[in-house]
Formats: C-alpha cells, sequence, structure tokens
C-alpha cells in the first residue's frame, strides 16, 4: 500500500497544526459559528442530533493492519466503542467531542491517516473497487491512479471551495465495484485502440434529490493526461456550477443542463489549454513509482482446492457466500461481513476492529479493505485457512453468511445519529432481518442489493438498489417510500417509484410481497433485478396494493 | 489610520482606492487627477471611454461571475486586479487567479477582497493572489497563515512548493 514519505508526513501533520489552531479560534470565540462550519467540514467534522460527528479517509478503502488497530482504539478512547463505516470507504465517529478531535487527527497522523477533506465542498475521498489488484475479471489495478488522484486533489488551492462536493469513483475491473457511474465523475481503466492505457471518463452521475447516471465525456484518454483532464473538469465545475441554489449545485445539474456534448466541447476546450502543462503530466516515472507502492504480496504457490467440502453446513454456507474469487490460485478474498441482524449495518465495535487486524496479521498480509456495502474485506486469504479464519470471525458475530444477499443491506445512520433525516433507517433494518431470518429463503433469493436511505440526500444510495427504501416524514411519523429495479454497478439503473409510502411496521410485509412475485414470476437463475427489469413494475406494484400490509 | 493590507508578505499602507468609495464619489479623484483607482469591471465596460486617459494607475475589480477571458484583452491598462469575494463559500476567484497568472501571464497586483481570512490565504496565495485585504487585527496572523503549509501536491502559482515534490 502506499507509504508517506515526508512530504505527505509534512503535510498531514500541518493540516492538524492548523485545524487545532482554527478550533482554539473556535472554542475561544476568535470564529464565528458559520466561519468555523466551513473550516471544520474541511476536515470532516459534522455537528450532528447528538455530538460532532467525525468521519476519517480511508484513501480508496484500504487499510493497514496498524491503521485499522489505532481506529479501535479512537473508538474505544474517543467514541462510545464503535464505529460506523460508510458507502464511501471511509469510517464515522458519532460521539467524538469538539475539543478533542485535535488529538484524534493528530493519532490518526500517526499511522498516516487523516479526515482530509471528508466532507465539504471540495473534492472527497477517492473510492475504488474493493477488489483492487486480486480481483480475476480486472483489467489493471486501479490503486496507483487512486493515489495519484488522491495526492493531485489534497488541497488542491483552486478546488477548495467548490459550488457542492465532488466525488470520484476508480474502478479497473469489468464489473463496477464501486458505483462509479453515479459519482460526480467517474474513472474506468481501459485500453485504447492500439492497446495501450487509459481511461474512459465519466461525469455529471450523482444521487441525492436529483438521481442521474453518469455519461461518458471522454472515450478514451491517453493516461498521462489524467489529472489535466481532471482539472479542465474541475475548472469548468468551479466556474459554472450553480452556487445560487444548493440542490441544483453538484456538477450532475451542470452537465445536464448544457447537455452532455456542450458539457463535453467546454472541457476539451479548457483540456487543450493545459495538457501540455508540466506539472499535470503524469509521468512515466511517477506511474512506475506509485505501482511500486502496490506490488503482489509474497503469494506462495498453492493449488486451487475447495476448502468447503467435507466441513460443516455452517462453514461452507459461509464460504460460498462470503468469500469471492481471487485471481491467484490457492487464495480467496474474505468479506468481514457487518451485517449481523441485531446491529446497525457497517458498525463494528473497537474489538471487533483490533480483531479484524490481528486476523489480517495472521491470513491476510496485514491488510484490510473496507467495500462499497459497508464491509471489510481480506483480500489474500489462502484457501486452507479461510476455515481457521471463520471460525475466529464467528466467534466475534463477524460471519453472518449474507453477502450478497437480501440481509446484506447498505444503510445511512438515519435519524438515529444524523440530522438531516427524516425517518430511521437502522430501525427498518433490524425489522427486516426479524422479518428474513430464515437462511434458505434468503439463499433462494439470490442476489438482492436492499438500499436504504433515512432521507432524499440518498447516503443509503437507495435509488439503486435492487430494492431502494427511503424514509420520508409524513406529519411528524416515519413513512417509506419503496423503489425497485435499481443498480449500482456497469448497468447502472435508477429505480422505479412502487407508490404510496408504506408505515414503518409495514416494510417487511411489502418486501415479502415483492420478493413473492419475484419467485412466483423468476425464469431459472433469474435475479430479481432481472425479473423486474423483464416484467416492469405492474405486478408487483398489484401485489404490494392489493391489500393493506399487515404490520 | 490609512487602511492597511497584506501585499508581498508584507503590511502596507494601501495606495489603492476603489472608484465607488465615497471619497471618490465626493470628486477627489476625477479624471485627470492621479490617485491609484480601482474600478469596478462592469463599470469599465461600459465607461471606457470616459477612463481612457486617467492619469494614473487603474486597476479593475471582478466579481465571481465574470470571465477573465473578457477582461484579458485590456490586461496590459491595469496595474491591480482585485477578486471579489462576496461569501464564505464561494470559490471561483481561485480560477480566476490562476488563469489571470497562468494564462493571460498578469504580472501586476492580484488582490483578494471582500470575505477573505487568513485560512484562505494559503490557498489564494498558490492560486496567484499576492495582495490580501483583511480587517486590521487580522494581517499579521494572516501574514504567518501564508506559511501554514511547506509543500504542495499540484504544480500552481509557486514555483518553490511544488518543486520538492518533483525532486522525492
Amino acid at each position: 500500500m502506499y507509504r508517506y514519505d515526508a512530504i505527505d508526513a509534512t503535510l498531514v501533520n500541518e493540516r492538524v497544526a492548523e485545524f487545532r489552531d482554527q478550533t482554539r479560534r473556535f472554542l475561544a470565540g476568535e470564529l464565528g459559528e458559520d466561519e468555523f462550519r466551513h473550516l471544520r467540514l474541511r476536515n470532516g467534522l459534522y455537528i450532528q442530533r447528538h455530538a460532532p460527528m467525525l468521519r476519517v479517509a480511508i484513501p480508496y478503502g484500504l487499510l493497514s493492519s496498524q491503521q485499522l488497530r489505532v481506529l479501535g482504539s479512537i473508538a474505544r478512547r474517543y467514541d462510545r466503542g464503535y464505529g460506523h463505516f460508510t458507502t464511501r470507504q471511509n469510517i464515522q465517529y458519532n460521539w467524538p467531542k469538539l475539543e478533542e478531535v485535535p488529538d484524534i487527527l493528530a493519532e490518526l497522523a500517526t499511522v498516516e491517516m487523516h479526515a482530509i477533506q471528508t466532507s465539504g465542498n471540495c473534492i472527497r475521498n477517492t473510492t475504488s473497487d474493493h477488489l483492487a489488484g486480486v480481483a480475476p475479471d480486472e483489467l489493471e489495478d486501479p490503486r496507483p491512479w487512486c493515489e495519484i488522484i488522491r495526492q493531485w486533489s489534497t488541497f488542491h488551492p483552486e478546488f477548495t471551495y467548490l459550488p457542492r462536493k465532488f466525488k470520484i469513483a476508480v474502478t479497473g475491473a469489468a464489473r463496477d465495484r464501486a458505483a462509479s457511474l453515479v459519482h460526480d465523475v467517474g474513472v474506468h481503466l481501459k485500453r485504447g485502440p492500439g492497446g495501450e492505457p487509459g481511461f474512459e471518463i465519466i461525469a455529471g452521475g450523482g444521487l441525492g434529490r436529483t438521481p442521474i447516471i453518469g455519461q461518458v465525456v471522454r472515450e478514451f484518454l491517453p493516461r498521462e493526461h489524467l489529472l489535466s483532464y481532471l482539472e479542465a473538469v474541475l475548472r469548468i465545475y468551479n466556474r459554472e456550477g450553480r452556487r445560487d441554489n444548493l440542490t441544483k449545485a453538484r456538477i450532475k445539474i451542470l452537465v445536464r443542463s448544457l447537455g452532455i456534448e456542450e458539457f463535453r466541447r467546454r472541457v476539451e476546450a479548457e483540456w487543450e489549454l493545459i495538457k501540455d502543462q508540466d506539472g499535470l503530466r503524469v509521468t512515466e516515472a511517477e506511474v512506475a513509482r506509485m505501482r511500486g507502492f502496490f506490488n503482489p504480496p509474497a503469494y506462495r504457490p498453492l493449488p486451487d482446492t475447495d476448502p468447503a467440502a467435507g466441513r460443516e453446513t455452517a462453514f461452507r454456507a459461509w464460504y460460498r457466500y462470503n468469500t469471492t474469487a481471487h485471481k491467484i490460485a490457492g487464495y480467496r478474498a474474505v468479506y468481514v461481513s457487518l451485517k449481523k441482524p441485531d446491529v446497525a449495518p457497517g458498525d463494528a465495535t473497537d474489538g471487533q476492529l483490533e480483531l479484524v487486524a490481528d486476523l489480517a496479521d495472521r491470513y491476510s498480509f496485514g491488510e484490510v479493505r473496507v467495500t462499497h456495502t459497508q464491509n471489510l474485506l481480506l483480500a489474500d486469504v489462502e484457501q486452507e485457512q479461510t476455515f481457521e479464519l471463520w471460525q475466529a470471525l464467528a466467534g466475534a458475530g463477524l460471519a453472518t453468511p449474507n453477502i450478497g444477499t437480501l440481509t446484506d443491506m447498505i444503510c445511512c445512520p438515519g435519524l438515529d445519529f444524523c440530522s438531516l433525516a427524516n425517518a430511521g433507517s437502522i430501525d427498518v433494518a433490524k425489522l427486516i432481518n426479524e422479518r428474513f431470518d430464515d437462511y434458505d429463503y434468503v439463499y433462494d433469493l439470490g442476489e438482492i442489493d436492499v438500499k436504504m436511505s433515512g432521507c432524499m440526500n440518498a447516503c443509503g444510495h437507495h435509488h439503486v438498489g435492487h430494492i431502494g427504501i427511503l424514509g420520508v416524514d409524513k406529519g411528524g411519523e416515519e413513512w417509506y417510500q419503496i423503489t425497485i429495479g435499481g443498480a449500482a454497478g456497469a448497468d447502472a439503473s435508477l429505480g422505479t417509484v412502487l407508490g404510496p409510502s408504506v408505515a414503518k411496521a409495514a416494510v417487511p410485509q411489502t418486501l415479502a410481497r415483492l420478493l413473492d412475485v419475484y419467485v412466483e414470476q423468476r425464469h431459472p437463475d433469474e435475479r430479481f433485478l432481472d425479473t423486474v427489469r423483464r416484467l416492469g413494475v405492474k405486478p408487483f406494484k398489484e401485489r404490494v396494493y392489493a391489500a393493506p400490509a399487515a404490520a | 489610520m490609512p487602511r492597511r493590507l497584506l501585499r508581498d508578505h508584507r503590511i502596507v499602507v494601501d495606495d489603492w482606492r476603489y472608484a465607488g468609495d465615497p471619497e471618490i464619489a465626493a470628486g477627489a479623484a476625477v479624471p485627470g487627477t492621479a490617485v491609484p483607482l480601482i474600478l469596478n469591471f462592469a463599470v469599465w465596460l461600459t465607461e471606457r471611454a470616459r477612463w481612457e486617459d486617467y492619469g494614473g494607475p487603474l486597476g479593475v475589480l471582478l466579481a465571481p461571475a465574470h470571465a477573465v477571458e473578457q477582461l484579458a484583452p485590456d490586461l496590459a491598462r491595469f496595474a491591480c486586479v482585485a477578486a471579489e469575494f462576496p461569501g464564505p463559500s464561494e470559490g471561483r476567484g481561485y480560477t480566476q487567479g490562476r488563469l489571470l497568472r497562468e494564462r493571460y501571464r498578469f504580472a501586476g497586483e492580484l488582490r483578494a477582497t471582500g470575505h477573505v481570512g487568513r485560512d484562505q490565504l494559503f490557498f489564494l496565495a498558490r492560486c496567484g493572489f499576492n495582495s490580501f485585504e483583511l480587517p486590521e487585527a487580522e494581517l499579521e496572523p494572516a501574514r504567518a497563515a501564508l506559511a501554514t503549509f511547506s509543500a504542495a501536491y499540484q504544480s500552481a502559482n509557486d514555483a518553490g512548493l511544488a518543486a520538492k515534490l518533483a525532486r522525492r
């Protein structure tokens, strides 16, 4: 993984000093609430419903075991013993004290971590495929490019006060596991007509109040030009993005109002003027230097085996659902499920974080990844060690065998923590888990993405869930609007609203009716999503609203 | 006490006046006198003939929505360009600064005015701003804030910081 040199360390330490002084000025009354808000947001600090919330950056979801241990220790000493992983591969602490945040940031800096630009109207943490470097369907490891973008975007002087937040996702595989089509910019590693390496550039995707799938700005960009092209996109956005209306300020609105052709024309015209600037060209030496940080670990030559053969049912189920193929023979990538039925999706305790760090050291070359779907991943586990690993994970409540299934829900913190939320999401996840506690049934349903947001800001990506659940406020009560047919991958689509929203207690029953239609109508091996795409919303809608749902 | 500002890392008396200042509006500076004067860009565009022969140095004040491309043909006429930051979330001036310096090679005074505090100065300076209007009490802390960071990841308007990066 990337390791800091003196320059990276200096910058992060100087940032801690800067924020310590800003916090001191705020607490001393020298900085107003509004002034400080702009500064604290750039350091990941929100003021939430109950307390401040600190979002710590996990660049493209990659952590060393040492970093994970520090995250666990911070959860214990500065929070209430847990952290929450987000769809953008970051971790959030819900209970830090404002005056202690500079100390937390200083501790993070000791392990090459920070909370820089994890909120505010600036370029956010660059996210990527959690299977980067190990996925069999990968063209090339995207992480060197993520790090190149991370550095370029960190403290970029021109783009620190954008019209709105700006999120970039980079993928290098056939399957898009980073939801790049619903990012402000998606970068896809690609080969050009002559086999030369480069990128496809997508822009204008996003969720929130106005969900839009990103469009292709440039079909092929030679790789040396990545930063100049991003700079051109950002410059057009910084100049022309709307600043008069917060809900129309994302780049997706600019792209939509100009049309993709005109947006492209403006970006290309700007790019022509800057593409040969020295500082923006990514040199071969820099590519080689960055790649050096992401060399494959020292894999042992191993045969492919079936470690599940002859083992107990519980392990076989876990192996099937919570591990996935690795490009190296004899290895598996292993999900650490943070979707235990009675725990808020994406939450992990201090002890769990430290245990996963130890397991990473023992079984996976000391590295851990955070997935977009709010789980953790040990990417490089020997197949023959998966049984031992499973036992250790199961002992800590981290082996719920549900990855990719109905109960592997994406879920925002909702009304319990977030000051923006209209409705709870964690408790709805709990209701769904209680209703669908029969694994045989859940497995029979196959791959289903359920995504839930407590408000239209869509942190839980409900628009792109096969089943999406959106919390709405109806006369002071929590109700839920259901969408079906959304998808976040390379075939991204936005879900269709089923009909009137349903009461909280009726959400599980509503899902059950949707799934009944699917089970009755599906073709062999057809996913729920594909059945919805084939049949349309109508039969699902008819069933759901045929009779009032019993709670 | 005359208004002071931070220019080229020094705290100095501001020798410029805005055309809209009360003393100016009252006639202390009219065409033919020589007070260094900053005009609104909109005024320049509509009353340009009136100011062509102004005896003193001229500056121009850009609002965030003004395109520097429109100013570029007249840039040689101005010794100072001021960019206005009307609120704490305004960021277009950063692009105006870089374009003026890097694309149009503006070598005069590039000034940030409006909602500008010490916490923005490092970034503004990297975008080419060399002068900053701040409340008197902020001037000294702001000068120190120009050195908040001693390195940078991007090339911008300060060869020194980026050169550090190139050497690694």
